[in-house]
């Protein structure tokens, strides 16, 4: 469209706009003021432009207070299927949240390439894009599912969201600058106050990273990033930057310690499988003996959940859940399995299988084993990359409540 | 590869976007008889581009989609923050742990304790587990936190000597250097540390 076109197009519109009020005018002396009428009408028009949940519906996100940094968890025992509504999923911010003008943000790839480039969003929007379903997960989700403190699954298991990102692959932009050779890890760095920034293994670049700019159908939250932010499928939360604003093919890892070499393709930063029931779980109440579905999440940063079983009596008997259909891979999977609740006191459980074979360790197994980096987290926590089956203990009054075991 | 390739299917000439890939995109009708020459001069032009296309777009990685610019060498300079452990982006400066010390005092110590090892916040001096400064391999991504992401309310604000000095001082602290070594960019990422 050319200059003049714009002002006709411009001129048409302003003359359409301008016929109504003329024609509004009687109407408006006869009532109020033409600003009375439209403040009045603003919330409900609002409300149509991007919609809100019914005023019933209550559930939010679980405040754990930490001095220096904002933790929410994800109220995973009012979700249902797979997807974290946006505006539920965890948050942890460190150095606040920044507000980005997205026209003035900037991506900027260098280091060894062929060719350093620098992107507008715009520009990275016209790259080629892909949607896909993953979880972000804190390192620290699970650890403090034996602290007094965790008394729902938000609590235990809530640092963790399943959400759809579209983007670009990060494979496609370090082909498109050109790779160097000796060029063996990516440096990526936040534009917020902390300039946060992580390395990851050109391995790992160039298998399932992407640059993601929308989460579950419009642009990435905020707190999760925005404009754009690291996707890093199944490794630990904080290695997904968010802000991203700088990429650095680099010829070392740029780390404090010399990486563990990886198993088969698995880096020490892969998340473990890991389950939890959220029907029954903490803090809810069953009303009475009779039917009730069991139901709640597994997965795995080492790819898609093969098998859940649940058990009812503490880990004797277990019995193979439903997994729904379609199952993703390093994505949250829902499982079911029916119930008939006797009235007796109920221990319950669920045990996750991956596609590599990985099984959930029971918490007497979990605890044989030596760990790293407890001292950080402290004596009521349990180490990172802990997976150990979980357990909710329904009493015979139908209170549900962590078992601590 | 993103070369128009083009190939001859049944007896119609196809477009395809990728080598290898089935042929789609618009057909044109079989060429006449008396045609078939000038067809044939084509197909020989089509191909003598594409070789040469070819050994070109493979070894240079011409990108493919033509979006975002340059940096400017100084655009690059004034963004590239992170630091190798062989200490190659060190800017000029220097400091000792003695000078550190007082650094710490006024602007650390009030998240990390006096001695670094009361807290509130991550212990800097001692303890147990990977990820402690004493457990660290390099020395260089000392630095490079201290001048990105402190003190946690002013990032970026202490000087290169203030981060060479403070970098010296946890060091020192960590019993990896003396207190009066120098930190700067040539000595930092040769300072001994954590074996294992």
């Amino acid at each position: 469209m050319n200059a003049k076109e714009r002002g006709r197009r411009r001129f048409f519109k302003e003359g359409v706009a301008l016929a109504g009020l003329a024609a509004m005018g009687p109407l408006a002396s006869r009532a109020q003021t033409i600003e009375s009428e439209a403040a009045a009408a603003r919330p409900k028009d609002a409300r149509n432009l991007y919609g809100e949940r019914s005023r019933f519906e209550t559930s939010g996100r679980v405040r754990e207070d930490q001095k220096y940094r904002d933790v929410w968890f994800t109220p995973l025992q009012d979700l249902e299927g797979i997807i974290t509504p946006s505006a539920l999923h965890f948050s942890n911010v460190h150095y606040g949240i920044p507000d980005i003008d997205p026209r003035q943000h900037r991506l900027m790839i260098h280091g060894l390439v062929d060719h350093p480039l620098i992107f507008t969003m715009e520009e990275l929007k016209r790259l080629p894009s892909v949607s896909r379903i993953h979880t972000i997960e804190c390192v620290t989700n699970n650890t403090r599912s034996v602290s007094k403190d965790a008394k729902t699954v938000a609590q235990t298991h809530g640092d963790i969201a399943c959400s759809e990102w579209s983007g670009v692959p990060l494979s496609l932009l370090l082909r498109e600058a050109g790779l160097q050779k000796g060029g063996s890890w990516v440096v990526a760095e936040s534009a917020d106050g902390g300039k946060r920034v992580r390395c990851i293994p050109l391995e790992k670049a160039m298998d399932d990273v992407l640059l993601a700019y929308a989460q579950n159908g419009e642009a990435v939250r905020p707190e999760q990033g925005y404009p754009l932010r690291f996707l890093v499928p199944g490794w630990e939360g904080n290695i997904n930057v968010k802000y991203l604003r700088r990429l650095k093919v680099v010829d070392r890892p740029y780390l404090a310690r010399i990486p563990r070499p990886p198993a088969k393709g698995h880096w020490e930063w892969e998340q473990p499988v890991r389950s939890a029931i959220t029907y029954p779980s903490g803090e809810q109440r069953l009303a009475g003996r009779g039917f009730y579905q069991i139901s709640g999440f597994a997965w795995s940063g080492g790819g898609a959940i093969r098998r859940l079983e649940v058990s009812t009596d503490g880990g004797r008997t277990w019995k193979d859940a439903q997994l729904q259909e379609p199952v993703f891979r390093k994505a949250l999977t829902r499982f079911r399995m029916d119930w008939n609740w006797n009235g007796e006191e109920a221990v319950l459980q669920s045990r996750a299988t991956d596609e590599l074979g990985n099984v959930q360790p029971t918490m007497a197994e979990f605890n044989k084993t030596p760990h790293d980096n407890q001292e950080l987290l402290g004596p009521d926590r349990l180490p990172t990359h802990g997976n150990p089956i979980h357990s909710w203990k329904v009493t015979q009054e139908g209170t549900v409540q962590n078992a601590f075991a | 590869m993103h070369l128009l390739n083009w190939r001859v299917v049944s007896g119609e000439w196809r477009v395809a976007s990728e080598p290898g890939a089935r042929a789609t995109g618009a057909s044109i009708p079989h060429p006449t008889q008396d045609l078939t020459p000038l067809v044939r001069a084509l197909a020989l032009a089509a191909l003598t581009v594409l070789c040469s296309l070819l050994p070109v777009s493979s070894l240079a990685q011409t990108p493919t989609y033509g979006l975002g610019r340059t940096p400017t060498a100084e655009e690059i300079r004034a963004w590239d923050i992170a630091i190798s452990p062989a200490g190659t982006e060190l800017p000029p400066g220097s400091g000792t742990a003695k000078e550190g010390a007082q650094v710490y005092a006024q602007k650390c110590a009030a998240c990390h304790g006096a001695t670094g090892t009361e807290g509130p916040r991550n212990r800097l001096v001692g303890g147990k587990g990977s990820r402690q400064i004493v457990a660290y391999q390099f020395a260089t991504p000392l630095w490079d936190i201290i001048n990105r992401s402190m003190p946690y309310d002013k990032q970026g604000s202490l000087t290169a000597n203030e981060v060479y000095a403070v970098t010296a001082f946890l060091l020192q602290r960590n019993g990896f250097i003396q207190e009066t070594d120098v930190m700067d960019a040539k000595s930092l990422p040769k300072v001994k540390m954590a074996t294992h």
